[in-house]
């Protein structure tokens, strides 16, 4: 059975001994020296530093051992299956790592002059292009460093076009479905719009008959995610455009679920005005545990004036790539520079190696095992498939373990932590929030039918477990790093230690083990 | 239309496994299961993209475009301006590229994750020490974005209207923090400096905060490389009005320079990248954000933060995401931000660095960049018709270059450096900041050798020299 490596790796700040450093860096010649002294010494009292951080000190070695060892307790796709639902983790092609690392990238600074970067400018021109392509768009800025950060630029450009129309003040509304992700609402409000919740009907979609009432000369726009976070096409979509478009809103398409549809139907062709791409999710770059992702947004010709600046463009006459500060109407910016260029490279190398075909493969057979699992697990005992039964999923399916729960006590969260026994990651776990005791299940176009299998006879083992012995699951994980964590610990005030120096103060938390 | 080619990167792609999990499913073809896409929007041609290459022409490919740019290897550079050229240990690139952390997720199932959420909360630890604050978040985008959420969050503290800046702030950090506050309808209020040191004018803050003030931030070194020294002042002023005071820091600088949490801020914001990563051609950065211990504080803060916990049978300790209500996948609309994906390999980058350098090491790093910085002024200062720096005050790692009495434009001079000499000047600021006439920012660090900077004094005397 699996084992997750346990190295008991103690925090840092326990390593080490003092005056060992991991680290030597260039020195300052002896007339340098001379000449200026050690001006740091000259520093006004008011804004010298006299205590000296508190930082570890460890050796070269040290420092390796014990980030290598910590990484060795990480779970990341190069191990194995990684279902976790609307987080799209694909593979992460070694080529596209390799050539983002490269000095070419790595030691090129955003203010150099144009014509010395013209490689980089290239590359991401052409990648600018190739997401409008893939959008259906007219513009794309890649500028938002996620996808998060993308739906903020969008909210702000909805924004901004009311306001160009002299309607900002009228159109305060913003539209979310109830089965949106929750940064959907979050970045309306951060763009300074009410959000209105708009409920799913029967089969998951958008229940058209409340969008109807919920529109009106308020109403900014929708934000949407299509193929919904349920799996599922919004097939109502045509309508769906009309009404919003009808009393004046603009249509978000939040394209975290953009996998499924590449070179099969387009956001664009489809009536959205603005649409976000995670490029760690749909175009194979890692997500590096968190980040860090970019978060490029396509918008319709109408639009692209708002784009913020600079945007990278292609100079016919003079045949050069440039950066284009020059646009009156844009939002200004959303963060230093032009964007993640590291991971950019990475999707860009990404396009090229799929192509035209190997996108729409791609999207084809994340939808394939999708639905090859949709048929295997509806026959897992305490498992069902909510909402439009029968109906084809894309490229990811919402279970729900509430039968499960009703007959054995066991929720969605003890199988989750129960899969990781098996060696593999999770499902996202109570999500939708439309799907009670949901697992969220996604396994994308990167994994092979064996593994997909043996996912299913995990599942079917758990379930069997759970009909059996419930509490073995209820304890579980036993064989990752940890056993199950007291998370509302980590929260509560009188236990919480979210540094080491609070660690310390408080020093509350039975310091086991270390 | 069945397919020959099978890419290595869609292991089900074979006709045989195709047809196999289609006989499962109970489909003939795969477009079965794209039958509820509406057919007027279904896209009825390929996506117009060049046609798909080999892994060996992929490389060629990207490597022929990498092989166009100029690296700051191979034309000395003198610029910096919020993104700096550092030497990046390769004990830090090994660390980061380590695809356990890399290819993982953000860390939902924390029992299984617990080598990411370690070294998250050590990065967290080691920004509080750096800081002297007493939390920090696991990342923002970069300093601009954490600029605009401080600000934020002070708005969400106490809910005044008008947020207070120097003059001389970084331009696209100003800009960045206009888009941030715009929909909240905050007024920016700028602060003059003293046209001898640069330094905040403290008689026109004090004008400019009142009861109506959210927040004050400064940038310390500043954006133009002096640093700010009436720290002690400003933050009681800001503190007298009740307001909430908010630093913007190198943190390549704390090794010699007083932290902020040393004169009272009570938010911290910052730059990350310079801690152990590349320049990237400006992305990714990596946003600092630190603030006071305060529980009112604490709720409010944008972003993810991890914390120490134990295992529920309490017999080990390990970590986990905390305080998650603030966010936006449990709080949606009421959320404290909506930032999800961050930059958390970054994070881990700067980590290990700072595990590297330890105390000393970054107190040498700060004594060296000053040094470099002291002689390349000294130098440069020595060239008829150049004024460096414009300001009385100690520099750190940037400083101004003003040649508005060589006659000659900074777009001139740079131009001739990089076509005569190959060498790339600092960021002309001229048009950023008028008022200070024709002034390049000039930056140096402790990659740049004593020969990289007589090569650009003696290039640029030549250049200056010259009378076109």
């Amino acid at each position: 059975m699996f084992q997750q490596a346990r190295w008991d790796e103690p925090v840092i700040f326990r390593l080490g001994g003092k005056g060992r450093r991991g680290c030597n860096l260039p020195g300052v010649e002896t007339e340098v020296c001379s000449l200026t002294g050690n001006v740091a010494d000259e520093l006004p009292k008011t804004l010298k530093r006299t205590k000296p951080p508190n930082l570890p000190e460890l050796s070269e070695v040290e420092v390796v051992r014990h980030f290598t060892r910590l990484s060795q307790m990480n779970y990341g796709v190069d191990l194995g299956f990684y279902p976790l639902g609307s987080c799209t983790m694909k593979y992460n092609p070694k080529i596209d790592d390799l050539l983002a690392e490269e000095s070419g990238i790595s030691e090129l600074h955003p203010n150099q002059d144009e014509g010395t970067v013209q490689g980089i400018l290239e590359i991401l021109y052409t990648l600018s292009r190739s997401l409008a392509e893939i959008t259906g768009t007219a513009e794309v800025s890649l500028q938002p460093s996620a996808g998060a950060h993308g739906e903020l630029l969008g909210a702000l450009i909805m924004r901004a076009c009311h306001k160009f129309n002299g309607d900002a003040e009228k159109r305060t509304e913003l539209i979310v479905p109830d089965s949106a992700h929750g940064t959907n609402p979050a970045s309306g409000t951060m763009a300074g719009f009410k959000i209105v919740v708009v409920p799913s009907n029967q089969n998951g979609c958008i229940d058209l008959k409340a969008l109807k009432a919920a529109v009106s000369e308020r109403t900014a726009g929708l934000m949407l995610t299509n193929p919904n976070t349920l799996g599922i096409f919004e097939e109502d979509i045509a309508e769906i455009a009309e009404t919003v478009h009808n009393v004046g809103g603009l249509l978000y398409y939040d394209g975290a679920n953009l996998n499924a549809i590449m070179g099969k139907v387009r956001p664009g062709d489809m009536g959205f005005d603005i649409v976000h791409i995670n490029i760690h999710k749909t175009f194979g770059t890692p997500h590096g545990g968190g980040g860090p992702g970019a978060g490029p947004i396509g918008v319709c010709k109408e639009l692209a004036k708002f784009l913020p600046v600079p945007q990278i463009a292609y100079d016919e006459n003079r045949k050069r790539y440039f950066l284009d500060y020059n646009r009156p109407e844009s939002i200004g910016k959303i963060r230093s520079f032009y964007g993640n260029v590291a991971i950019l490279v990475r999707a860009y190398a990404y396009i090229s190696s799929l192509g035209a075909e190997g996108l729409e493969e791609a999207a084809e057979i994340s939808v394939l095992n999708a639905n090859y699992l949709v048929k295997k697990l509806k026959e897992i005992r305490g498992l069902e498939l909510p909402y439009a039964e029968g109906r084809p999923r894309k490229h990811e399916c919402v279970f729900s373990a509430k039968p499960m729960l009703k007959e054995t006590g066991v929720r969605a969260m003890d199988i989750a932590k129960r899969i990781l026994d098996y060696g593999m990651h999770s499902p996202t776990t109570y999500f939708p929030l439309i799907v009670e005791e949901a697992l969220m299940i996604e396994p994308t176009e990167s994994v092979e039918k064996e593994e997909l299998d043996r996912f299913v006879d995990i599942l079917k083992k758990i379930s069997s477990e759970a009909y059996s012995n419930p509490d073995l699951l209820k304890k579980a994980p036993y064989n990752a790093a940890v056993t199950r964590l007291d998370e509302v610990k980590a929260s509560h005030p009188k236990t919480m230690a979210l540094s080491w120096r609070m660690y310390q103060k408080r020093n509350v938390i039975k310091d086991a083990g270390q | 239309m069945p397919k020959s080619h099978v890419h290595p990167y869609i292991p089900n792609a074979t006709l045989e496994t195709k047809h196999e999990m289609m006989q499962q499913i109970g489909i003939k073809n795969i477009d079965e299961l794209y039958a509820d896409v509406p057919e007027k929007f279904r896209l009825k041609r390929r996506l117009n993209l060049p046609k798909p290459l080999s892994e060996h022409e992929v490389r060629e490919h990207v490597e022929t475009l990498l092989h166009k740019n100029k690296r700051r290897t191979d034309i000395p550079t003198f610029l910096g301006a919020g993104c700096w050229p550092h030497h990046v240990p390769a004990a830090v690139d090994n660390i980061v590229q380590r695809t356990e952390f890399s290819t993982s997720y953000t860390p939902y199932q924390p029992e299984i994750s617990q080598g990411m959420l370690q070294a998250m909360f050590e990065y967290q630890s080691i920004i509080c020490e750096l800081t002297a604050m007493d939390v920090a978040n696991s990342s923002m985008y970069d300093w601009a974005s954490a600029l605009g959420e401080a600000v934020r969050m002070a708005v969400r503290m106490n809910n005044r209207t008008e947020v207070v800046v120097p003059k001389l702030v970084h331009p696209e950090r100003y800009a960045t923090l206009q888009t941030y506050v715009e929909p909240l309808k905050l007024q920016i209020k700028s602060v003059d400096y003293n046209p001898e040191t640069g330094l905040l004018n403290i008689e026109n803050l004090k004008r400019q905060v009142s009861e109506k003030t959210t927040a004050v931030y400064i940038e310390n070194p500043s954006y133009l490389g002096f640093v700010e020294t009436q720290v002690e002042e400003i933050a009681e002023i800001t503190h007298d009005r009740g307001a909430l005071f908010i630093a913007g820091v190198d943190p390549t600088s704390l090794g010699v320079l007083k932290p902020p949490g040393e004169y009272d801020a009570d938010i911290v914001v910052g730059e990350g990248q310079p801690l152990g990563n590349h320049l990237n051609f400006g992305g990714p950065l990596l946003g600092l954000f630190a603030c006071r211990g305060q529980m009112e504080l604490i709720r409010q803060m944008p972003g993810r933060v991890i914390g120490m916990t134990t295992t529920l049978s309490g017999d080990k300790t390990g970590f986990c995401m905390a305080l998650q209500t603030r966010e936006q996948h449990i709080r949606r609309e009421r959320a404290t931000s909506n930032i999800c994906t961050n930059e958390a390999l970054c994070a881990v980058a700067s980590a290990a660095y700072l595990a590297l350098l330890g105390p000393r090491g970054l107190r040498e790093l700060g004594e060296i960049i000053m040094m470099k910085t002291q002689y390349a002024m000294q130098e440069l200062a020595k060239i008829k018709g150049v004024k460096t720096p414009l300001f009385k005050a100690p520099h750190f790692k940037e400083f101004t270059v003003n040649f508005d009495k060589t006659g000659k434009t900074v777009r001139a001079i740079n131009q001739t450096l990089l076509k005569r000499y190959g060498i790339h000047g600092g960021k002309n600021i001229s048009k950023e900041f008028p008022d200070l006439g024709q002034t390049a920012l000039c930056c140096v660090t402790e990659v740049h050798s004593q020969a990289d900077l007589d090569l650009l004094a003696k290039a640029l005397g030549n250049v200056l020299r010259k009378k076109r």
